[in-house]
């Protein structure tokens, strides 16, 4: 018995139905040559605008003192650039990776404070199809700057290996190691993303409506309770925000991590 | 009384990841009350750890949903 095969069952017995994976499922806002444009394809190019606009008008001006718009822009990238590029990827080799750096965290931020924001209120991210295209682009660049700085083979050794083992104990790291950093590392960076905007979005959809079936449904004694979900609620909304920062912060902190990784000495 | 298991499992699944991000920011917290000038560099390197013992209970609410 899954969960959402028990969720269909309370439906048809006319009882609360509890919000899952099919709360996700939205029908298309619009069809464009018989493809169906939902609200999180509307909301990537939202995001992508919105952030490119921003730095658009905060890098134009380019002032000697800088205004309050050019401030802020500056503040923001330099934060990126130095406590996630330099910091992580070393002061050598950072630079070219800082504008990727910088915009996939702006991005993935924008993106998940969409499930926040009054109106929209859908974290783009939640969607998992949307997270594996950032993992798998992630996943081309590590390996592409490794195979680039060491060649084929001694990227998979770099990878594979680790220093200062030797004998016949390789046979059994080469193949688990092969298997974590080149195979499942895409696959746990995406769904890290993925589940917290997907756990966090259902805990707020199970207290909203939760809370509205209490007040309005449910019998005089459960009303206050219903109150109690919804204050819950706005509690968690806040913790989200948290969550979805924290989220957007470890995403590139990974990504700087497997670039400084692939970049790496033999060592 | 009707229900999913998937349920109990993850959460005893979610003990797991709960006790090891609880072990993590201890020593977090340790680091940083005996040496404060070194909290930016334990920052990452705290939250890198939170990110990866978190990752089995995500796996987990995934499998849950799925399964």
């Amino acid at each position: 018995m899954t969960i959402a095969g028990s969720i269909v069952r309370t439906a048809e017995e006319g009882g609360f139905v509890a919000p899952g994976p099919g709360s996700f499922d939205l029908p298309p806002v619009f069809t464009v040559g018989g493809v169906g444009v939902t609200k999180p394809m509307l909301l990537l190019v939202l995001a992508a605008v919105v952030v490119f606009w921003f730095f658009f008008a905060a890098a134009r001006q380019r002032a000697m003192v800088p205004g309050k718009l050019q401030y802020a822009g500056e503040t923001l990238y330099s934060s990126v650039r130095n406590g996630l590029g330099r910091d992580i990827i070393g002061s050598k080799d950072f630079m070219p990776f800082v504008p990727y750096l910088v915009t996939l965290f702006f991005f993935i931020l924008l993106s998940n404070w969409f499930g926040s924001i009054p109106f929209i209120q859908f974290p783009t991210f939640s969607r998992a199809s949307m997270a594996y295209a950032l993992a798998g682009m992630s996943w081309v660049i590590y390996n592409y700057v490794g195979i680039r700085r060491h060649g084929f083979l001694g990227y998979l050794k770099l990878q594979t290996v680790p220093g200062g083992v030797t004998g016949p104990i390789l046979v059994l790291i080469v193949p688990l190691e092969f298997f974590s950093n080149l195979l499942v590392r895409p696959v746990t960076l995406a769904l890290r993303l993925f589940a917290n905007m997907f756990a966090g979005h259902i805990l707020a959809l199970l207290f909203a409506t939760g809370g509205e079936y209490l007040l309005i449904h449910a019998s005089l004694a459960l009303k206050p309770v219903g109150i109690l979900a919804w204050i819950l609620a706005i509690a968690i909304a806040f913790l989200e925000l948290l969550v979805q920062f924290l989220q957007a912060y470890v995403f590139t902190l990974l990504n700087a991590m497997y670039i400084s990784g692939a970049l790496a000495e033999e060592h | 009384m009707t229900g999913s298991l998937n349920m109990i499992g993850y959460g005893l699944a979610a003990v797991g990841p709960g006790i090891g991000i609880g072990l993590i920011f201890a020593a977090y917290i340790n680091g940083v009350a005996r040496q404060p000038e070194a909290q930016s560099r334990l920052q990452s390197i705290a939250i890198l750890g939170f990110a990866l013992a978190e990752a089995l209970a995500i796996i987990g609410i995934a499998l849950a949903f799925v399964l």
